[in-house]
């Protein structure tokens, strides 16, 4: 019998703690993976958030250094500029990246900085109980925004891609999904577009990726990933926001 | 030299690889030193960084790497690190941090001070834990104690502040550097670059077990204990027969010593205890001393800090008196003077 599946080398042989419907757990299958293809893990330094991926070291067997709310770019560029052969990547959320870490990640692309960003977007703040982020679609209701989000009062849903896409030093961004085996194909081959990218010296890379938060979201793992197709789509389309590589398929 | 350049020098010296610093006056020459020499040095890293927060966090990076790290600021500047600062002691990682401390609260002034002592003796950010200060009160010893702070950041893995002060940066002395820099850039043997031929390692500050993290602080706090007993340093002058001791560090130490000498030439015996490190502060010697000296004048730019780690060290014994200048204002040794006049009047001291 051949055998097709099995657990990558770089993910320990500990069973995922994350909540069922999560899309944690893909999305660290899926750098474990381009990690194993690529053959990066021994040059790779993975830097994980605050939040519930705080334990991925738990996950990945790879090189970790934990990093404080929002500075994992910061982190990233002292490990980078110390070492350039060093492959380094961020995974971070949308509070961390998009309200406190805002500053970090936007001078990180402006820069330049040879690192990847694995942003997660679920559009709440989910280790700490499900509050908004500042991804929260206009209307959604999180604990602390119980009637909704009111854009008049707590403003709109950020758009770092797009943002960053601004930045001369960001080569490539893109924003997938993991809702259906279809995106969840796409998101990887993203990952490992990216950090192709790094690989070959070129600047900053990002991929977004919409993830469910079913706890938070008071959904089922089924409807949390029909309401990211259905809903959180509308607001954050999914494709290539941005691809300076030059390569004409770097796949 | 200027004070701030010479740390810069000193820092290249010591094998410093990179330094990420933000625009913050009175310590702006230092960063400029940086962007003009270490930046050219091979295989060595200068970033302005977006903000003082971003510039602790690239420090945490290098070093987790492996390298000799560094960043410099001021005042508002070092609240703003001190998010970093509590990691990199989680994370017992080695980095040096200079502070050329100006006036406070808030913006301040941008006037040498010496207000920034409680913050930097006793952690300064959340958490249970110390950092090595040391503190110069020369040019000579801005290079001396840069290159001995790179030192003890690597033997005790711990960040080591530099605590000077806006006049300390600005001042230019001649100074004599006593290492040249090294042919090769000295790398920790744990630089997390990558899990080649060993098992994938972790460094995390975050565990959800309180016991784990109970074990962890137990362990930094019996390093704090060895730093103690091995690292404590002071400059004791003129004390053997002092029927009162000055008890001032860094600049003030400076300008109290010329007073010192204005007494002793009036027959006064007076002398003057300067601790250098002011974490671990030199209770021992503080101690030793009032076995003989009953009277000590503590004086400080600030409106008294270091002068509860006098009172914490005499546990009651000797008296102590307390002058200070606060809010960037520099005294003169001849304020000093009649301080110290005036005190051995009253007492009676001869």
């Amino acid at each position: 019998m051949r055998k097709v599946y099995s657990r990558p080398k770089s993910l320990k042989r500990n069973p995922f703690h994350y909540c069922p419907g999560c899309g944690h757990s893909i999305i660290h299958r899926l750098i474990a993976e381009v990690i194993d293809e690529m053959n990066l893990r021994d040059i790779v330094v993975g830097i994980p958030p605050p939040g519930c991926s705080v334990f991925a070291h738990h996950y990945f067997d790879i090189d970790m250094a934990e990093s404080a709310h929002g500075r994992e770019a910061a982190v990233a560029t002292g490990i980078k500029r110390t070492d350039p052969e060093v492959i380094v990547f961020t995974y971070q959320g949308d509070g961390d990246l998009a309200a406190i870490g805002t500053a970090e990640t936007i001078h990180a692309a402006n820069r330049g900085e040879r690192i990847t960003s694995i942003f997660v977007n679920n559009a709440v703040y989910g280790m700490t109980g499900g509050q908004m982020a500042p991804t929260t679609l206009s209307g959604q209701k999180t604990t602390t925004t119980p009637y909704g989000r009111d854009v008049s009062l707590e403003g709109y849903p950020i758009k770092m891609s797009e943002m960053l896409a601004l930045a001369r030093g960001a080569v490539y961004i893109e924003r997938t999904a993991v809702s259906s085996p279809a995106n969840i194909r796409k998101t990887k081959k993203a990952i490992r577009k990216a950090f192709q990218a790094q690989i070959d010296g070129l600047g900053y890379s990002l991929v977004e990726i919409l993830s469910a938060c079913p706890t938070n979201w008071r959904m089922s793992p089924l409807e949390s990933w029909q309401w990211i197709e259905k809903v959180m789509t509308k607001e954050f389309p999914l494709g290539v926001i941005k691809d300076a590589t030059g390569a004409s398929d770097a796949n | 030299m200027n004070g701030n350049s010479t740390i810069g020098e000193a820092a290249i010296r010591a094998g410093c690889q990179g330094y990420f610093g933000y625009p913050i006056t009175p310590q702006n020459e230092l960063t400029e030193y940086m962007a003009t020499h270490l930046s050219r040095k091979k295989g060595c890293t200068f970033i302005q960084a977006e903000s003082e927060i971003a510039a602790i966090n690239m420090v945490y990076g290098a070093s987790l790497a492996g390298a000799r790290a560094m960043t410099s600021s001021s005042s508002p500047g070092i609240s703003l690190k001190q998010e970093g600062i509590s990691y990199l002691a989680a994370c017992e990682l080695p980095a040096v941090i200079v502070n050329m401390s100006r006036g406070g609260p808030g913006l301040g002034s941008i006037s040498a001070s010496q207000s920034d002592y409680f913050q930097a003796t006793r952690g300064g950010g959340h958490g249970d834990y110390r950092t090595i200060v040391l503190a110069p009160s020369s040019g000579q010893e801005l290079a001396d104690l840069t290159h001995r702070a790179f030192d003890l950041a690597d033997k005790y893995l711990i960040p080591v502040i530099i605590l000077g002060d806006a006049m300390l940066g600005q001042m230019m002395e001649p100074v004599e550097f006593k290492y040249e820099a090294p042919e090769e850039l000295p790398v920790r043997s744990n630089a997390m670059r990558g899990a080649k031929g060993h098992p994938s390692r972790v460094i995390k500050t975050f565990t959800s077990k309180p016991s784990e993290l109970e074990e962890i602080n137990w362990s930094l706090f019996r390093r704090y204990q060895l730093i103690k007993k091995q690292e404590t340093s002071y400059e004791a002058f003129m004390v053997e027969d002092a029927e009162l001791i000055v008890i001032a560090f860094g600049i003030a130490a400076r300008i109290a010593k010329g007073a010192i000498k204005t007494a002793r030439s009036n027959g006064l015996k007076v002398g003057m205890l300067r601790p250098i490190t002011l974490w671990p502060f030199p209770s021992d010697k503080v101690r030793e001393l009032a076995k003989k000296t009953k009277y000590f004048l503590v004086f400080e730019m600030n409106m008294g800090q270091m002068i509860e780690d006098v009172q914490l060290a005499l546990e009651g014994k000797g008296e102590i008196f307390f002058h200070g200048r606060p809010g960037g204002v520099i005294p003169t040794p001849s304020e000093v003077s009649l301080i110290v006049s005036r005190l051995c009047y009253q007492k009676g001291l001869k």
